[in-house]
């Protein structure tokens, strides 16, 4: 007699219990706190902030502990946490020209109004794996301490943008063409679903919270000769804004938090096209975070989507095709949709089979028929 | 958070009107599909979302649902969706296709006829049933516009030049009252006549953002040329349980020296014709 297979949720049940046990690990190892993870995995919270789409480092951590390190995982709790909060409103838009920076940096220009500052940068470190930190007790020295605590106590100058001298001058285009898009509430991609051709600022809302590593290899496709945008980073900065909110019963804004950003904006070369004089262009790129490798790829991504407005020719690369990039971007419907195939399959599996049968027994009197 | 922190059925109740509307709109315009602002749901994007999110608006406390998924109640993701509505709409469930009122499906429509007053709701990955053969969105949508579908024909016409038969086995693609080519899901071919139906039937793709319909009664044509009529296939065995000839089969391997049998692939169709004492040859004497 045969008995099919049932238990499906005893398995189910059984494979949480031993994946809770699997995420704790070894119980004589002390168990990671909340604040911990927060603390001294800070570069794995910006990410999960940008692509989860919401600014709350505590969560974030928690999303790392719970989905044991992988980042899409803790993503997607995020995601699937933030859609369920009620919307109050639109903030106004942040002022990135009065960040408090940490980090701000030009490649183009060798001294800038404000200064260059590096602030907490890999980018001259020798990649040596330091035994030290192995011994558990990493505490920065008094160095660090100083290194920091001119720049930190002085009032910051302000730091304006580096585009707005080549602005000034009127060799690069103007930040935005659209002219509404500073008054008028963005669409939300989050609410409607989304329409193409897209906007500017819609697309820039989708690559904000698209994968980092589909946006780099795009990026790095584009400096490769696919769509080759040139790209000078005019300024990266990162820092603290300000969120403030229009409150209608007050009649006035009022800032209800602050938050890090990662901003970059890029010049790129432009010879001119049959609308357009020669100028600079633009590519813009804006994250939550510490999260400059995601800012600058945005920016490049950015500039490449642009080649219609600006009147360059498609060239068939995929950093140009809007359609490609928004449509496989997001690493929550990617790795959804890659993933599900592991389900079972077997009703349209089996049909499959019965139509290769059919078709060979049809090839097989087929080739008899013949002799 | 606790379970009493959601909504009835997860989504809060603006979410659930615009998904009503899109469906609504999916009711009004059979075989068209209506973009929907899809949320992100606690289970991944090809998981069932879309059928979820649909399944969620639909719901109303007295509802009685029935999830299957490659026709059994009791596969890992119908358990998961049950349990998951079990939790967050406390409805009553069934395994029962008689005495449910709606029925979220992965890939198979039931065996026993569907009535009036059900929903069958669809899980759907891929909408565009010209996607394979056109990858921009924003070209199938103008072909659908324009009631473009020559390419369709072509794809099936070159099937039958090569093999012979039309080589699409399941997501065979159909008409709908004579106006939008449909991707039924991927249910087998064997159950495209099943989808002229008394019962609403509900298409929900979550990740592609997509909701369309089938009112009750809708005239759904699978796709066919006159010299090579549709031919809905079935494994050519009984049922090893139940000895049914007119059920869509499961093939299932029983040892590594090629023994294999078929069962019925709807556990509630199987199940319910072994207690009215239909046997097969495996059956327990």
């Amino acid at each position: 007699m045969y008995v099919a297979v049932k238990g499906g949720e005893r398995a189910i049940d059984s494979a949480h219990a031993w994946l809770a046990e699997e995420r704790r690990g070894a119980p004589d190892v002390p168990e990671l706190s909340i604040a911990q993870i927060r603390e001294q995995q800070g570069l794995a919270i910006n990410r999960v902030m940008a692509e989860g789409s919401l600014f709350d480092p505590d969560l974030a951590a928690l999303a790392i502990k719970q989905a044991r390190g992988d980042l899409i995982e803790a993503i997607f709790l995020i995601r699937a946490y933030r859609t369920t909060l009620p919307r109050f409103g639109a903030s106004r838009p942040v002022d990135t020209a009065a960040m408090a920076c940490d980090r701000r940096i030009s490649a183009t220009f060798k001294d800038v109004p404000g200064g260059q500052v590096l602030g907490p940068t890999f980018d001259y470190t020798h990649r040596l794996l330091d035994f030290a930190l192995a011994a558990e007790e990493g505490t920065p020295g008094d160095a660090a301490d100083e290194a920091q605590g001119a720049d930190r106590n002085a009032d910051p100058p302000r730091k304006p943008h580096v585009l707005g001298f080549l602005d000034r001058d009127g060799l690069i285009e103007p930040a935005s063409r659209e002219p509404d898009l500073a008054h008028s509430a963005p669409a939300d991609l989050t609410r409607e679903p989304l329409e193409l051709p897209a906007s500017r600022a819609l697309r820039l809302q989708a690559l904000a919270r698209a994968d980092e590593g589909f946006l780099l290899g795009l990026a790095y496709s584009t400096q490769r000769g696919y769509a080759r945008n040139h790209a000078f980073v005019g300024e990266l900065r990162i820092g603290t804004v300000a969120v403030e909110m229009d409150i209608p019963e007050l009649g006035f804004a009022i800032e209800i938090g602050e938050i890090t950003m990662t901003e970059c904006e890029t010049v790129n070369q432009f010879t001119g096209s049959k609308s357009e004089p020669p100028q600079f262009t633009r590519g813009y790129g804006l994250v939550f975070g510490q999260t400059e490798r995601k800012a600058i790829a945005m920016a490049l991504v950015d500039r490449a989507l642009r080649w219609e407005e600006l009147g360059e020719d498609f060239v068939g690369a995929p950093a140009q095709d809007a359609e490609f990039v928004l449509s496989h971007a997001d690493n929550i419907q990617a790795t959804g949709f890659l993933e599900h195939i592991k389900l079972p399959h077997y009703v349209d599996f089996q049909s499959e089979l019965e139509l290769v049968r059919k078709l060979r027994r049809d090839a097989e009197t087929g080739a008899e028929g013949a002799k | 958070m606790t379970e009493a922190a959601y909504n009835f059925a997860y989504l809060d109740e603006q979410t659930k009107r615009m998904i009503r509307r899109a469906i609504l709109k999916g009711l009004a315009v059979p075989g068209y599909q209506v973009p929907f602002a899809s949320r992100e749901m606690p289970m991944p994007y090809g998981w069932g979302t879309g059928g979820v999110q649909v399944t969620a608006a639909t719901l109303v406390p007295e509802d009685r649902l029935k999830v299957i998924d490659q026709g059994a109640d009791d596969t890992t993701n119908a358990v998961s969706i049950r349990k998951f509505f079990q939790r967050t709409a406390g409805v009553a469930t069934t395994e029962a296709t008689r005495e449910a009122t709606v029925i979220q499906t992965r890939h198979r429509i039931p065996e026993t006829p569907l009535h009036e007053d059900q929903i069958l709701v669809y899980q759907v990955p891929i909408p565009e049933p010209l996607r394979f053969l056109e990858p921009r969105e924003t070209e199938t949508r103008k072909m659908h516009a324009l009631e473009e579908y020559g390419l369709m024909h072509v794809k099936l016409y070159e099937d039958i030049a090569r093999h012979g038969t039309i080589a699409t086995a399941y997501a065979y693609p159909v008409k709908v009252e004579g106006r939008y080519v449909m991707d039924p899901s991927p249910i087998p071919r064997f159950d495209n006549p099943k989808l002229e139906s008394p019962a609403i039937q509900l298409f929900g793709a979550g990740r592609e953002q997509r909701i369309y319909a089938l009112p009750p009664h809708t005239k759904v044509v699978s796709l066919d040329f006159e010299d090579h009529p549709f031919d809905p296939s079935r494994a050519d065995h009984p049922c090893a349980l139940c000895g049914a000839t007119d059920s869509y089969m499961d093939e299932v391997i029983t040892d590594d020296a090629g023994g294999r049998m078929f069962l019925c692939s709807d556990t509630d169709y199987c199940s319910t014709r072994q207690k009215k004492g239909h046997r097969g040859t495996e059956s327990a004497a």
